[in-house]
């Protein structure tokens, strides 16, 4: 399965070149870059692993790819990697778009539990999957 | 400006018993300076042929504040000069005849902190019935700081449902389940499934959806949940699904409202119809359970639509963020539902900014501070397709709900395609539009550039790419941008 999170996941991966003019226009937004990894793609899996700072004061796309192939040097093809830009002025604060830039070579997906509670009633659990050599 | 004539020096007679011009007994003071802390509020006034504009408007005032239709000498066991509205202003209304444009000052003390109930039962209780009066709009109105602090405001807000969602950059996708009548909750649940996995965020139920014979709201609810978690666990994305709660009395409405909760819905949807207290019920009980609250303006038109008589949306939007929904239907410009251009910018604007400057253009007669309110988020739903993607992002901005209920559903190839051919032509647009590119003008040839790895796109195109809803707005704005702003 394809884990569809993201702004871009719908659209073929992108290359570094594309990945640049996303990161791009988040510097010229002022936004704040992040680079983070995770093995565990649960959509409320809010804290992935910081590589890392968010980057505040870069203003070169370069400098960013350049943290972004480290980071992939380490866990490309065998975690999750996603890119974030962060607003910090008022009234948003907040992350204002959050994109894949990696991907394990083999998405396991979740399992989705049924805890049935009497009744009709369920209570869904979801759990992804491990994945391979994390 | 019309007549500065003020009624100073009238204060002996103005308490004999009879009948006195309501521009006599103090409703109308044309060098009155409103104050920081007034409720303000500007009606457009179409007088009946023979009555004078100023005392029409001075008669708005009286009939939506303190006065009767005669002299009451119980006034003067009251601070009667503070509770008056006072009518500062009339205008003639640019090229409309016999109409006039009415900007009324009411003092905070008559309204109670945190009630539109009150506050509606004052400004559109017993006036907009007022006999001298042909017709009568309620076009615009601007809180104090002090009063909107009363308010709750949206429950979850745009920054912590896009948080809990974990969906940034790009519209919401959604789709209506149709036929809006007649599904089993097995198979209405069967539609979810399918646009949600297909790569919508939200389904959700019409406004008229409740409690009927073919799906009572208990399978409803049960089988939609199981559709919500299995796309989930097929997409590892959040998704939801606007369960409306609406029902006959609060008591059923908690009901269901728990029901959905207790299944994991993540939202719950409620219709305008419902009441004003009603809505800020539920909006407490959204804050108070972490859910978010869906409004569908079932019934506006009604009274929104006309430009002569009624209440302007962008009241009842400004209303409602006070009242603490988190969306609302604000238009879709392009699509099947009446909607300006101008005005909706000026609806999306009061929903999502921090402070409203006035724009006469767009039909904002006050400058409006919202003190650090929730923002509300828009939904354009009716009648749009995935041809129409780079219109709409560029018209509507980013933060907002996109429905396509048609547009999903009726793809050919099934519902599934047809989410997934909106989600591809969403992504590609922002990418396009973050890469640099002048997605007004390109935009077609971008979206045909996305069907190129993406069959369903195609077909969407293919299938809807000629269809527009191209009437004109009976609700436009009466101001061209050069004109000069109201005080």
């Amino acid at each position: 399965m394809r884990v569809t999170q993201g702004c871009f996941s719908f659209l073929p991966d992108l290359t570094d070149a594309q990945i640049r003019t996303q990161v791009q226009y988040c510097i010229d937004k002022g936004w704040a870059v992040n680079i983070e990894f995770t093995d565990d793609p649960h959509p409320r899996n809010t804290y992935w692993e910081m590589w890392g700072l968010p980057m505040f004061d870069v203003k070169d796309a370069a400098a960013i790819m350049l943290e972004l192939d480290a980071c992939r040097k380490v866990h490309g093809g065998r975690k999750y990697i996603r890119l974030s830009g962060f607003d910090s002025t008022h009234g948003w604060e907040s992350v204002r778009i959050s994109f894949m830039v990696g991907r394990p070579a083999e998405e396991p997906g979740f399992i989705l539990i049924r805890n049935e509670l009497g009744g009709q009633a369920i209570q869904y659990t979801l759990q992804a999957r491990p994945l391979a050599g994390a | 400006m019309l007549d500065k004539k003020s009624p100073a020096g009238e204060k002996r007679s103005r308490y004999s018993a009879g009948v006195m011009e309501y521009r006599e007994m103090g409703y109308w003071q044309p060098d009155y300076e409103p104050k920081d802390t007034d409720i303000l509020a500007v009606f457009r006034v179409t007088p009946q042929d023979g009555v004078d504009p100023i005392e029409a408007a001075a008669a708005v005032a009286g009939e939506s504040s303190t006065a009767t239709w005669t002299v009451v000498w119980t006034d003067r066991l009251t601070a009667c000069e503070k509770y008056r509205a006072k009518c500062y202003r009339v205008d003639p209304v640019p090229n409309a005849p016999g109409s006039y444009f009415a900007f009324i000052a009411y003092d905070l003390d008559l309204f109670e902190p945190g009630s539109i109930a009150n506050l509606s039962a004052s400004i559109i209780g017993n006036v907009f019935g007022f006999k001298p009066l042909k017709a009568l709009r309620l076009e615009d109105m601007r809180f104090p700081v002090a009063y909107v602090k009363t308010f709750q405001g949206p429950a979850t807000g745009i920054v912590v449902e896009r948080e809990r969602l974990d969906k940034f950059g790009r519209p919401l996708l959604g789709a209506t389940v149709k036929p809006k009548l007649g599904l089993s909750g097995r198979n209405y649940g069967r539609v979810v499934y399918e646009a949600l996995k297909g790569g919508l965020d939200f389904t959700k139920d019409d406004e008229n959806i409740n409690s009927q014979p073919f799906m009572h709201w208990r399978d409803r609810f049960l089988y939609c949940m199981e559709a919500v978690a299995k796309a989930e666990a097929a997409t590892g994305e959040v998704k939801g699904t606007y369960l409306n709660v609406t029902a006959a009395t609060m008591e059923d409405m908690y009901e269901r409202a728990e029901f959905a909760k207790d299944l994991g819905s993540v939202i719950i949807m409620i219709d305008l119809v419902v009441g004003y207290t009603a809505i800020q019920s539920m909006a407490k009980w959204a804050r108070k359970n972490d859910t978010i609250l869906h409004l569908h303006r079932a019934g506006h038109s009604t009274y929104t639509r006309q430009k002569s008589h009624g209440v302007s949306f962008r009241v009842i939007a400004k209303w409602m963020r006070l009242a603490g929904v988190d969306h609302i239907h604000a238009g879709t410009v392009v699509g099947k539902l009446e909607g300006d251009p101008n005005n909706v910018r000026g609806y999306y604007d009061i929903c999502r900014e921090d402070y409203n400057p006035v724009a006469l253009e767009h039909g904002i007669f006050f400058d409006q501070h919202w003190a650090s309110l929730n923002k509300l988020m828009p939904v354009a739903s009716g009648g749009i397709h995935a041809g129409q993607m780079h219109q709409l992002i560029d018209l509507l901005g980013e933060d907002c709900v996109l429905q396509f209920g048609g547009g999903t559903i009726g793809h050919p190839m099934g519902i599934e395609a047809g989410a997934t051919a909106n989600r591809v032509a969403l992504e590609a647009i922002i990418f396009a539009r973050n890469a640099g590119r002048d997605t007004h003008a390109e935009g077609p040839q971008i979206l045909e550039e996305a069907a190129k790895n993406c069959l369903p796109l195609r077909q969407a195109l293919d299938t809807w790419k000629d269809v527009t809803f191209d009437y004109s707005s009976t609700d436009t704005p009466d101001f061209v941008p050069t004109a000069t702003a109201a005080q």
